[in-house]
């Protein structure tokens, strides 16, 4: 009897050594996933001395808020001095929009593809599917001389049409998979009762599709927030977003490299989306993951 | 019979209901065509673009004298171009690797009722939020030699500490491998995460009833029954590779040199600031090419499962 007690406990001491070994493993490695931003808030708030004369994890000696003011209103990026902020507004004139129009193809594109299938509606699906992977360097000549056709070239309106375009096919598949669970005979029953297309979609569709809105505009916002690629390719010095513009602060050097400023640039840049994904992390993972394993 | 195949539906639909075609018969259709039109020309059309300008002596603007496939052999002997392959293949290997392993491990760990487990998946998963502009914005200052972590393990009392990969030719692509796991791995976690949660439980029982320790769990029933997730990962990660551009753009600007080139960077230097239209064309089918044979056997497998569901 008092053997097998001797025996649970030197396997519960056992267990909760593990368990101990366990959290220590799972903060440390939180700590180094941590650091990277850790050591750029330190030093966005050293002055450029400190820098100099200290390490990535010596603390400042007093806060300097300087680098963040030069980052936000001063700082040279290429060929103008205004800091960061002209091309923040950029990119909220981008995301915006191209947000909104995109989730709202997707939502009616979803709607129709579930529950309005007609001859080729699937086949349609499985080729927008397959542009959810191509690599857009495919597509990034013929897209800038369409844009130069169109006379967007280079504005934010251009940007805008862009985002959309390769966006609806990853709204699109979010609305689709989503409205895939909702039961089919509601919606006949509704076309029963003499309900048209867009009364069925107001009444009974959207209303149950909050979830579903939230994820795919979280998503859509991080995406577009974070684009380089089109960024880069597309705008012109005026209309940069602020990813595009942060590459070029960075890469400017006139004089003394400033690394407190292009820190505290690169957490202002990081900031809409870090806030987003803090509040709403939930919808953030399910939109990762729904894009990521049905994609 | 062909013909009679197609008509057979309008004419049903007729008999079914005479002269009724209304506008709302054409909603869903009318509804879909924007994004049809623009999916079939934005997508489709402009690939076949590039595939013509690909075999084209396109340089600084388009033009369509065809050279046939020289432009490929034209790529396959530049010295800059086999760098960025190269690279690909070592940082894509690494990078998936490493993701999936670290993914693996840190899901499992997770999942062992931990408390704040949420705090904890949180932390891991921020670094996917960010844009890889500031993430190699980030790296490039940790990683740079005169004032980064080189200089942290030097002032620690380690005098004969050196880490200058991010500027040595040779290792700097590992730097992009480091910068990009710490990205993606969190996502990869998350990805595990939700699949092991999705195991069925009483299969976890049954095999604990059996005898089977932990460790055999879930090396025998457990992993085993996240394959699918195991596959979907690679082929998000090894997309997030072959398209890896901006990482490249701020941690390396390519360099020193070309040596941290990968081909995205190499298909928009060419095509965008060295006017080379056509070898750029040519770079971006390659990669097309390569997301292809990534994704066609998958997307086989996937549709094939769920036939046979």
């Amino acid at each position: 009897m008092s053997n097998i007690k001797a025996i649970r406990r030197k396997t519960t001491a056992i267990e909760r050594l593990l368990r101990v070994a366990l959290y220590l493993v799972l903060i440390s490695v939180a700590a180094i996933y941590l650091l990277p931003f850790i050591v750029m808030l330190i030093t966005s708030l050293k002055d450029v001395e400190e820098i100099r004369t200290g390490t990535l994890l010596s603390l400042p000696a007093s806060l300097h808020f300087d680098s963040w003011s030069k980052a936000w209103s001063s700082a040279c990026t290429g060929s103008t001095c205004d800091g960061i902020s002209p091309f923040f507004l950029n990119s909220f004139q981008i995301v915006i929009p191209a947000v909104i129009i995109s989730t709202v193809l997707g939502a009616i594109n979803g709607y129709v593809i579930s529950m309005w299938k007609f001859r080729g509606s699937d086949l349609f699906f499985a080729a927008l599917l397959i542009g959810c992977f191509i690599p857009f360097q495919v597509i990034l000549l013929p897209m800038a001389r369409t844009l130069g056709w169109l006379g967007i070239a280079n504005t934010t309106t251009g940007l805008v049409f862009v985002h959309v375009v390769y966006g609806v096919a990853f709204t699109t598949l979010f609305f689709r998979n989503f409205y895939q669970s909702v039961p089919g005979e509601l919606v006949k029953a509704a076309r029963l009762d003499g309900a048209g297309f867009f009364t069925i979609f107001y009444r009974i569709i959207l209303p149950i599709s909050t979830p579903i809105i939230v994820v795919t505009v979280i998503w859509q916002f991080t995406q577009i927030w974070n684009d380089f690629l089109f960024g880069v390719a597309f705008s012109g010095f005026d209309t940069q977003p602020v990813t595009v513009a942060l590459n070029n602060l960075v890469n400017t050097s006139f004089g003394g490299k400033e690394y407190n400023v292009d820190m505290a640039a690169a957490i202002m840049a990081a900031l809409p989306t870090l806030i987003v994904y803090v509040l709403a992390g939930k919808y953030f993972v399910r939109g990762l993951t729904a894009g990521a394993v049905k994609g | 019979m062909k013909t009679n195949a197609i008509n057979a539906e309008p004419n049903k639909a007729r008999a079914g209901r005479p002269a009724r075609l209304t506008l709302a018969d054409w909603m869903p259709k009318i509804v879909m065509a924007p994004t049809v039109i623009v999916t079939l020309v934005c997508m489709y059309g402009y690939m076949i673009w590039t595939a013509v300008l690909s075999m084209t002596n396109s340089r600084m603007l388009p033009s369509y004298d065809f050279v046939g496939l020289s432009q490929y052999e034209r790529l396959f002997n530049n010295d800059r171009w086999i760098v960025a392959l190269t690279n690909l293949g070592i940082f894509g290997g690494l990078f998936i690797l490493i993701c999936l392993v670290l993914g693996v491990i840190l899901a499992i760990f997770l999942d062992q009722k931990i408390r704040s487990e949420g705090a904890i998946r949180t932390i891991y998963l921020y670094p996917m939020a960010i844009s890889f502009i500031v993430t190699g914005t980030a790296w490039k200052w940790l990683l740079n030699p005169t004032n980064g972590f080189e200089k942290l393990m030097i002032d620690m009392g380690f005098t004969d500490f050196t880490f200058d990969w991010l500027v040595n030719p040779d290792k700097v692509v590992y730097c992009l491998v480091i910068a990009a796991v710490w990205q993606a791995s969190g996502f990869v976690m998350a990805l595990f995460l939700a699949g092991l949660r999705g195991v069925d439980g009483d299969l976890i029982k049954a095999a604990q009833l059996d005898g089977a320790n932990t460790f055999t769990t879930y090396r025998r029933i457990i992993l085993p029954s996240l394959k699918p997730v195991f596959f979907s990962a690679m082929v998000i990660l090894s997309h997030i590779a072959i398209k890896s551009f901006d990482l490249v753009a701020a941690l390396t600007n390519g360099g020193p040199g070309y040596s941290s080139d990968l081909p995205a960077n190499f298909m928009y230097a060419h095509t965008f600031t060295r006017s080379q239209i056509g070898l750029g064309s040519a770079s971006a089918m390659v990669m097309l090419g390569c997301v292809l044979a990534i994704l066609v056997p998958y997307l086989y497998s996937e549709l094939r499962g769920e036939r046979n569901e």
